[in-house]
């Protein structure tokens, strides 16, 4: 019986390192993929470090622990394990005031859609998003799920520092600034939520995996939030 | 125990052996760049594990060191006087509490490793002492060297093989840098990256027959190459997926970039190439201005490199430890 997982494309990357590819574009169906391998490799292969992307997944290995010798076929064995482990989507909120000085692009995004700021606002906080993968940053969420009448090509000039907790569009992908960076995506809004906390038990707020929701505040809710953040570290 | 940094040199930052098993969190390694001087910098003085270095790059700190220590220093060779007095390479050296360790510059080679009997007491950040300059994670607050830091050294005896010291000694034997260091400017390891049939036929030859020169414009993330500027024979629309420290990538300037420790965890340039993991050290060692040549391998072959190198890197750690417990 072929199993989801059949004619693999594992792409040996470095001596330590594979690629499993499941596809070349941006798309939930494939990147939930990514995140069931994820979840058998490291139920059945707890040594393997897998690094989840939109259409990949790293593995990389220790070779002082494991030999890189069949493990194809190990690997192989691991996807097509059908006790799939048990993959709890959690959801995590995340309170957002859009516009004014938080979102400075926002009146722009809203003149390429075509709409008014308002709309971009409702559509923007309106879907579960996915958190297809983490990088960029530590804890900078890539969000698979933006409404396609939102996407807007990156700024020409890159901003040389965007602030800590800026919700941003860069194309068809929605995300959220960790800490203040340099970044060329157009910015709508800002969280007072701490993405990446070094004192929390994890240290990521967003998991690959998990789902996301923005929750529309106001600038008061976002300052008395941000000292309630601010208090917590 | 501690030391003190009175100039912090043009950029020092403590590593160890990197940051593991967070890259699906965006965090990345980070961790020395010149592997095998760092594990050798801490067999030199006696330490067990994989205690934190000091990585120093083209120009050294002066260091104040408040208790008596054991020092060694491996990687490039850099100028030391320690009150004056010159110190060898790749040896260990006693110096006495108070010492004031002025480390220079460095005529080949880009990076020199200090370590220090006991090891650089910094908190470990998930897992490691190593400093992501990038994310500002780890020792220092994720900084490099400051004038004014002072670093806490960890409580260990002074090393036996120097007691009754009283004043700066090195030991009579050192190690010879010369298999660890590359000044032959050989070739490096590189094997075909995933979009090297991208590339148009011209920049496929030149990626293995032309020379690079390491940019200025490189760091602990990456080396920047100038050269010939390589092309895609069409377009690639990428999807971002994983990158790691050795992987080739053409941006669209056609200049491309290798990536070291600090490698970002992803990335949406094409991959034309991937270096062996045995020359990482060798290329971290490369300095701006310094030339590249890369030659293509097979991961067979690199992988045999790898072991072959890790072998006689634990026969000489084990022997250090040896020579050390009778010197």
């Amino acid at each position: 019986m072929s199993h989801p997982f059949a004619n693999l494309q594992l792409e040996a990357l470095a001596e330590d390192a594979w690629l499993l590819r499941f596809g070349e574009t941006i798309d939930v169906a494939v990147n939930a993929r990514v995140h069931t391998a994820a979840a058998l490799l490291r139920a059945h292969l707890p040594d393997i470090e897998c690094v989840p992307a939109y259409a990949s997944l790293l593995l990389r290995v220790d070779l002082d622990v494991r030999s890189s010798d069949g493990l194809r076929e190990t690997i192989e064995a691991a996807l097509s394990n059908p006790s799939a482990p048990a993959t709890g989507t959690r959801e995590v909120i995340v309170p957002v005031w859009y516009g004014d000085e938080a979102g400075a692009d926002l009146q722009d995004v809203a003149a390429h859609a075509r709409m008014s700021a308002e709309e971009v606002i409702a559509r923007h906080s309106a879907p579960a998003y996915h958190v297809a993968m983490l990088g960029f940053a530590p804890g900078f969420p890539y969000l698979l799920g933006l409404d396609p009448a939102l996407s807007m090509p990156r700024r020409s000039q890159p901003r040389t520092s965007v602030p800590a907790g800026s919700v941003a569009i860069g194309g068809l992908q929605t995300g959220i600034y960790p800490q203040a960076l340099p970044g060329g995506w157009h910015l709508i809004g800002r969280t007072p939520m701490h993405l990446f906390d070094l004192g929390a038990s994890s240290p990521s707020l967003c998991q690959p995996g998990d789902r996301v929701r923005f929750q529309v505040i106001d600038e008061h809710e976002y300052r008395r939030l941000a000292v309630d953040a601010g208090a917590a570290r | 125990m501690s030391v003190e940094v009175i100039k912090p040199g043009l950029l020092s930052s403590l590593q160890d052996g990197g940051r593991r098993g967070y890259a699906n969190l965006g965090l990345g390694r980070a961790g020395a760049m010149d592997e095998p001087a760092w594990r050798l910098a801490n067999a030199l003085v006696g330490n067990h594990d994989d205690e934190a270095a000091l990585e120093i790059t083209l120009a050294g700190p002066t260091l104040r060191f408040q208790h008596d220590a054991v020092i060694a220093l491996t990687g490039a060779v850099i100028e030391a006087r320690a009150d004056g007095q010159a110190l060898p390479p790749w040896t260990s050296c006693f110096l006495p509490a108070g010492t004031l360790l002025r480390l220079g510059g460095m005529r080949h080679g880009c990076r020199s490793y200090l370590a220090v009997h006991g090891g650089f007491d910094a908190a470990p950040v998930l897992g490691s002492r190593s400093t992501d300059l990038h994310a500002h994670i780890g020792p220092l607050d994720g900084r490099a060297l400051q004038a004014g830091d002072v670093i806490d050294i960890g409580g260990r005896e002074p090393a036996a093989w120097f007691r009754p010291a009283q004043d700066v000694q090195a030991l009579r034997w050192g190690l010879d840098p010369q298999p660890w260091l590359d000044y032959a400017r050989a070739p490096l390891g590189l094997l075909r990256g995933h979009h090297h049939g991208a590339l148009d036929h011209a920049s496929q030859h030149a990626l293995f027959a032309q020379r690079f020169v390491v940019s200025k414009d490189s760091n602990r993330t990456g080396n920047r190459m100038d050269g010939p500027l390589l092309r895609l024979d069409h377009p690639l629309e990428l999807v971002s997926e994983a990158t790691l420290p050795g992987t080739l990538q053409l941006p669209p300037s056609g200049q491309p970039i290798l990536l070291l420790a600090e490698a970002p965890v992803t990335g949406g340039y094409p991959r034309i190439g991937q270096l062996a993991a045995v020359d990482l050290p060798r290329i971290a060692q490369r300095r701006p201005g310094d030339a590249v040549c890369f030659r293509e391998s097979t991961m067979d072959e690199a992988r045999q490199r790898l072991r072959t190198r890790n072998d006689a890197l634990q026969q000489l750690i084990q022997r250090i430890a040896q020579r050390l417990e009778s010197p």
